[in-house]
């Protein structure tokens, strides 16, 4: 993973673990690795990656067991899905409907386009 | 144990020039903590002063509450490195890391052979005749090694290539997360290890810009792209650093929090928000040219 510098490491290193969690590569009920581990191993300092854990332990995500360390927590893939697919209409549709209209494309060209033979729909 | 150096209103005087002007922090923690400056800024005079090698011209600094300037017993917790072709230059490489175990209390023998492998440092070769890069390696070894409780380590690894670099900035966060103790860093090379820090303390022309933590002062900076009359009215009343282009595409580095209000602005006006890298922000906060308020 490379951090651009843009912005706090910590959430950068939050969104990744979520990113995780969505694709698939983190189960629930498995065990992440320790905050240490992940700093020596992205390079970064152990506050921030410190900070990403406790952020997501405070949003459910991860669950801490005591001595052995901290898990993905059950539903924690459901919840984060949940809530980006909340996002994507505010974050994607909205403002493409926006380009759209001050084009000049009407939601049914649009509609057409994506179930057409080019549209996205179709792969 | 827990680090505490505090400045307290630091002035050096060097015969007719002022290296440093009322300096006045405390760091405390175990903590990564870069020193920013550019050249001639007063690194190297802080960093000496608080091993105890100088003394300040006024205002005192105090190193877990002591004065570290003729103090013996709190230079053993003290590990500063810097030219060590000065301080070895006649032994041998193998010989320079004995004198450094019997100097400093917590030296760990087998993680300096171990640096020693892995920085490739020639054993038999006297210290004066290392190359650049081999000198910086052996001031790394010297400064992860001894484990003290404070370590400055002053631009240590300027003369490394990349290779070397990367593999002392893997060495200090492991050996940081084993053994946590206060390390300051000072560096113009802010790209690097900017991720590694905590903390940051910026100082230019011997006067103290800011003292931060990291995470805390990248929400701080942020830059905004937009028309000329856009930007300028969206950056009437804030700190700006630095502007880039005109009319129809400018840009400004605006120093403040990015507020919520703030944010609707820059929608409004159309303007592209992003955040500064620590390396940008550095350079603007230390350029030359006088900020305009």
């Amino acid at each position: 993973m490379n951090f651009d510098e843009r912005g706090p490491i910590y959430a950068q290193i939050a969104h990744r673990i979520k990113e995780d969690i969505i694709s698939g590569k983190l189960h629930e009920e498995e065990q992440v690795l320790s905050p240490n581990q992940y700093a020596a191993f992205y390079q970064i300092n152990p506050a921030a990656a410190a900070k990403a854990f406790e952020q997501l332990e405070e949003e459910g995500i991860l669950y801490e067991k005591r001595g052995i360390g901290q898990f993905v927590s059950r539903q924690a893939r459901i919840r984060l899905l949940r809530e980006r697919r909340e996002r994507f209409f505010k974050k994607f549709v909205d403002p493409m409907l926006e380009e759209a209209f001050a084009i000049g494309i009407t939601p049914e060209e649009i509609a057409s386009y994506m179930t057409g033979p080019k549209g996205g729909a179709h792969g | 144990m827990n680090m505490t150096v505090e400045w307290k209103a630091i002035t050096k005087q060097y015969r007719s020039q002022t290296a440093l002007r009322g300096v006045t922090a405390t760091l405390s923690g175990n903590k990564i903590i870069g020193l920013l400056g550019r050249n001639g800024s007063g690194k190297t005079s802080l960093l000496s002063m608080m091993k105890g090698l100088l003394r300040p011209t006024s205002g005192s600094i105090l190193v877990q509450g002591q004065t570290p300037y003729e103090n013996s017993e709190l230079a053993r917790q003290i590990c500063f490195v810097r030219d060590s072709r000065m301080a070895y230059g006649f032994a041998k490489t193998r010989d320079a890391l004995a004198i450094a175990a019997s100097a400093w209390p917590n030296w760990d023998a087998d993680y300096a052979s171990a640096l020693a492998d892995r920085f490739e440092l020639p054993l038999d070769t006297k210290v004066q005749h290392l190359s650049r890069g081999m000198e910086s390696a052996l001031g790394a070894i010297l400064g992860l090694a001894s484990r003290a409780p404070l370590t400055l380590l002053d631009e240590t690894y300027i003369g490394m290539d990349a290779h070397a670099r990367y593999l002392f900035y893997e060495e200090l966060l492991a050996d940081y997360i084993r053994f946590p103790r206060m390390l300051i860093l000072s560096t113009h090379l802010i790209e690097e290890v900017g991720k590694l820090f905590e903390e940051v303390v910026v100082i230019d022309r011997g006067t103290l810009l800011l003292h931060e933590p990291v995470e805390q002062l990248l929400m701080k900076a942020y830059s905004v792209t937009g028309t000329e009359y856009d930007v300028d009215r969206f950056t009437e009343d804030q700190l700006v650093l630095y502007t880039l282009g005109g009319g129809s595409l400018k840009s400004a580095s605006v120093f403040g929090e990015m507020t919520d209000h703030l944010r609707k602005l820059a929608d409004l006006y159309h303007l592209e928000v992003r955040s500064l890298p620590l390396q940008d922000l550095f350079v603007h906060l230390t350029s030359r040219q006088e900020v305009r308020a």
